[in-house]
Order: structure tokens, then C-alpha cells, then sequence
């Protein structure tokens, strides 16, 4: 179980300062978690620093009760915390079936590392071979990036937007990734997303806004009131438009 | 040979035991062994150090091996190495460089390597480079290579100096005549107070004639490496020349892409990058478990491989 406990993050530039994370506390349990919310609203931030990439300004971070704060990206990996980025990094020289066994800690056999890509809908005898540079496609990248995060099949996974990128009809398949993963992993499956299928196979979803939780519940609690809360957004602006 | 001598020969020419094919093995500026084949003959030069290399028309899936090692320290030599490849041929030669310097004394090996491929012959040339130190004593190796490629012909030269040599200067020239392709591939990582210099230079000549000069290398600590590439090209061609580099600490990196068409059709690309390891690369290899530094080595390695 991962625990925030008045975890805070104020971003510092020239300008001045900006707090992203306000005083934030949060369970999120075994199963399926589904943090959403506007945008600019601190999800992106939260994941990282959950992975380590940031460390909170004040606040505390616990994985299965033990202060994970101060540990780096590279302990907290060890201890079972797994990131997929927004934006995947390329890698001119290090081929697919590198980062898979990179992810995986391991050799990982070609017929293993060509699984993890078909579970992702990538044909994996064309692509197993090839280098994580630019000419794979951003799609591409996407799906071997959340292939990484299978390989490495930890308690704690992170996806930032996986949906991003990704064609509709591949987007079908990734559910099922992320079902199927539920099933086999036992652990904690966090998801940032915007997208009401993903939403919909949440066991729990978190609303993220002005840095600060404004809503925490299952699916069937929170999702009316969104959808409410949008179809509200529509009718206001329509209404303005009509008025024009 | 000893075992230090064994061990160079197996990292520059992958060799353990006696290699397939012809070879000659020079060490110490001495013939150590040699082998010929019904179709590779290796002559020592009367008028000058180093052998002709003389491979019959039509010769084909052959290997020659022509490592060259230094274990006394202090010794400089210069060497004329002139391989002449028949025409229809295809063959394999590898060559490569160790020195082992033991001592306080300067170290040097300079080759000239002078490359004739014939008519429609396919050369794969291959190349490595490295020095190994025990006392103060420099390792150095100046590497000339001059390629003539006849018409139809092809080579791939691939040279690769990865660790240990203080001082380099390698000038490589190429004159292409038509449908003649030429790929080169050049990996080069230095570290400490390393320098080197590489300097290739190609005349697109024949119609139809190409060139790909591709190098990617890694400067470390205070290390500093200039590569200079000029394709000119004189007919109906294509060229490209690509640099590609990492620079980490306090190295310097410099990279001169120089493309000249003298003729109407001729189409040139030149392409150089130098940058240091983006910080979300080790965050990524980080987040896979990864500590930064063998975060930083798997980017490396990589990216040399």
C-alpha cells in the first residue's frame, strides 16, 4: 500500500514560486487506481513524485509503512515502484529487447520479450530487434514503454496518460493490458488519465485538482458527478455561445 | 607470445589460437607468424616495412587477419601494409592495433594502408585499436588509410578505438570511381587527457558513386576529439557524413562536416550532433532499477555498440 501524508511540492522558478501539491493525503491500496482531474491540476507531478524523479517539499511518503521520501529513483525502483512516462525517452544504440531486459532485471529470452510486445499489440518479430530511436513512432514508443512496465511486473505501477498517442483501436487491447495486468499482479495499478473507458475499470478513482484531492471514491460515486461536472462545463458555454 | 600479447591479439582481431584463412602477425615490429593461401599471398616489402597483400580475381568468403601488437615500451615503428583485392572478389580483413606499454617510454604504431579494390570486388575491413598502460609511458597510433575503390566496387570499413590510446591521428582518403559505394563506420570513446583527431576525406568520382561516413563517439574527463569530414562530389553521386557525439565532463568535442558538389547531380547530406546524456535518459534506465552510473554505461555502451 502506498500512503501520501501531507505531501506538498512548490515548483521554483524565475518567476517566483508555484505550489503544484497542497497539503495532500492519500491511501491507494491494492487494485486499480485512477487518478484524474484538469489539467495543470498536479497528476503528472504526484506520479513523479511517487517515482522519485521529485522529492516533496514537506510531506511524507510511505510504501507498506516503510518512509520512502528520501530514497532515490533507482531504491524506490528496487523496492517495487514502476513509471511509465507521458513522454517516452529515446535511445539511439539500445534496442527494444535491451530495455525489456533492462526493465526486467534480467536476459530476458527473445520469445519472453516478443510476449510483453505482442500483450501490447506490437508485432514483436519487427520490432523486437529494432533501436528505441527516432524512428519509431510516438505510438510505438508508448506501447513499448508500457511493455517496459510489464517486464518488470513490480507491486507499485505508474502509467502517466498511457492512453496519449495510442489509435482507438489499439486503445481496446490496452484495456485489456491493464485488466489483465490487475489480475496477474496483485499489487497497485495507478493511472493518470482522462478517459472515461479507463475510468470506468477503476476500482477507485482519485480527482485531482489545484493540487489538492477533491474527490476520492469509487467509480460509480465519482463518475456522475465528473460527467455532471462537464455536461455543467458544456451547457455553460453553449449557452454563452448562444448568446453571441 | 606471452599472455598479455594473446590477450591484445584476442580483442583487436578476435582471435584465440590460429585464426582461418591467411594472416600475419606482427609483433614488436617483428614477423611473428605468417600464413598464406592458395588465393592471399602476403609479401614482406623489400624497400620499405610492412607486406603487400594480394588477393587473387574472384576469391571468395576468404579471411585475412593482420594484427599488429607492441609489448616493449618505447618502440615506434612505421608501417606500409598495400592490399591489392582482385577483381569479383569478396573478403574479410581485419586488422587492429594493441599496445601494451609497461614502461615510461613513448609507444607508437603508425600504419599506412593502402586499399586497391578491384572491379565489382566487396571488401569488409575491419579495424580495432587499443592500448593498455601499466607505467606513464604514452600509447599512441596515427592510422593513415588510403582507399581506391574500381568500378562497381565496395567496401565497409569499420574501426573502432575504444580505451587506452593517448594520442591519435587518423586521416583517411577515398577516391571512388563509378558505381563504386563506400561505408564507413567509426566508433571512438576517449577518457583521461586523451586526444584524437580523425579526418576522413572522399572524392566522389564515378558516376553514380557513393559514400556514408558515419561516426559516433563518446569523449570523457578532459579528453578532446576533432573529426573533420569533407565528401566532394565530382560526378552523378550521393554522400552523406554523419557525426554523432557524447560529451561527459570536462571534454571538448569538435565536429567539421564539409560537403562540396562539383557537379549538377551530385546530392550531399551532412549531419553532426554533440551533446551531453539527456538527464531523462538516466531517469528512465533509473526508474528500470538502474543506478545513474550503470544508467550512464548502458547509454554508452549502447550507443558504441
Amino acid at each position: 500500500m502506498l500512503e501520501l501524508k501531507n505531501v506538498s511540492f512548490t515548483a521554483e522558478n524565475e518567476e517566483g514560486s508555484k505550489d503544484i501539491i497542497k497539503n495532500l493525503s492519500l491511501k491507494i491500496d491494492n487494485g486499480f487506481v485512477v487518478i484524474t482531474g484538469p489539467n495543470g491540476g498536479g497528476k503528472s507531478t504526484l506520479a513523479k513524485l511517487i517515482a522519485g524523479i521529485i522529492k516533496p517539499t514537506s510531506g511524507q511518503i510511505l510504501l507498506d509503512g516503510e518512509d520512502i521520501t528520501d530514497l532515490s529513483i533507482t531504491e524506490r525502483a528496487k523496492k517495487g515502484v514502476s513509471f511509465a512516462f507521458q513522454q517516452p525517452v529515446r535511445f539511439k544504440g539500445i534496442t527494444v529487447h535491451d530495455l525489456i531486459s533492462l526493465a526486467s532485471g534480467r536476459d530476458v529470452s527473445i520469445s519472453e520479450a516478443c510476449d510483453y510486445l505482442s500483450q501490447v499489440g506490437l508485432c514483436a518479430r519487427d520490432y523486437i530487434n529494432r533501436e528505441v530511436n527516432a524512428s519509431l513512432s510516438g505510438g510505438e514508443l508508448k506501447r513499448i514503454e508500457i511493455a517496459t512496465v510489464l517486464a518488470r511486473s513490480t507491486k507499485i505501477s505508474i502509467f502517466d496518460e498511457p492512453e496519449a498517442g495510442i489509435d482507438l483501436w489499439s486503445f481496446k487491447s490496452l484495456i485489456k493490458v491493464f485488466e489483465k495486468m490487475h489480475d496477474n499482479l496483485g499489487g497497485s495499478i495507478i493511472i493518470i488519465s482522462h478517459q472515461e473507458r479507463i475510468l470506468n475499470i477503476a476500482d477507485k478513482v482519485i480527482v485531482l485538482a489545484n493540487g489538492t484531492l477533491k474527490a476520492e471514491g469509487t467509480k460509480d460515486e465519482i463518475l456522475p458527478e465528473l460527467l455532471h461536472a462537464t455536461d455543467m462545463g458544456c451547457s455553460v458555454l453553449k449557452a454563452q455561445t448562444e448568446e453571441k | 607470445m606471452n599472455n598479455t600479447e594473446l590477450e591484445l591479439l584476442k580483442i583487436i582481431a578476435d582471435m584465440e589460437g590460429t585464426p582461418e584463412g591467411a594472416y600475419n602477425i606482427r609483433a614488436n615490429s617483428e614477423l611473428e607468424s605468417r600464413r598464406v593461401t592458395e588465393n592471399i599471398d602476403i609479401k614482406t616489402k623489400t624497400d620499405k616495412p610492412g607486406i603487400d597483400i594480394i588477393i587473387k580475381p574472384n576469391t571468395k568468403g576468404e579471411k585475412v587477419h593482420i594484427p599488429v601488437i607492441i609489448s616493449q615500451t618505447g618502440l615506434k615503428e612505421l608501417v606500409y601494409n598495400d592490399f591489392y583485392i582482385g577483381d569479383n572478389c569478396d573478403v574479410e580483413i581485419v586488422a587492429g592495433c594493441g599496445i601494451h606499454n609497461c614502461g615510461d617510454e613513448e609507444s607508437r604504431h603508425d600504419g599506412v594502408h593502402t586499399f586497391f579494390v578491384g572491379k565489382n570486388a566487396k571488401v569488409t575491413y575491419t579495424e580495432k585499436h587499443i592500448g593498455i598502460a601499466d607505467g606513464k609511458g604514452e600509447s599512441n597510433m596515427n592510422p593513415t588509410t588510403v582507399i581506391n575503390i574500381d568500378e562497381g566496387g565496395y567496401m565497409e570499413m569499420e574501426t573502432t578505438q575504444l580505451s587506452g590510446v593517448d594520442s591519435t591521428d587518423r586521416k583517411t582518403t577515398a577516391k571512388l570511381k563509378d558505381n563504386a559505394t563506400l561505408v564507413i563506420r567509426e566508433k571512438l570513446m576517449t577518457s583521461g587527457v586523451e586526444t584524437a583527431k580523425t579526418d576522413f576525406v572522399v572524392d566522389l568520382d564515378g558516376e553514380n558513386s557513393s559514400a556514408n561516413v558515419v561516426s559516433r563517439s563518446v569523449a570523457k574527463d578532459n579528453s578532446y576529439q576533432l573529426f573533420l569530414s569533407r565528401i566532394n562530389g565530382n560526378n552523378i553521386c550521393n554522400g552523406h557524413t554523419e557525426c554523432d557525439a557524447i560529451i561527459m565532463d570536462n571534454a571538448k568535442v569538435s565536429a567539421v562536416p564539409e560537403i562540396t558538389a562539383n557537379h549538377i547531380d551530385a546530392s550531399l547530406i551532412h549531419e553532426a550532433a554533440i551533446g551531453k546524456i539527456a538527464g531523462e535518459q538516466l531517469i528512465k534506465l533509473m526508474t528500470l532499477g538502474l543506478t545513474e552510473q550503470e544508467a550512464e554505461e548502458q547509454i554508452v555502451n549502447g550507443f558504441l555498440k
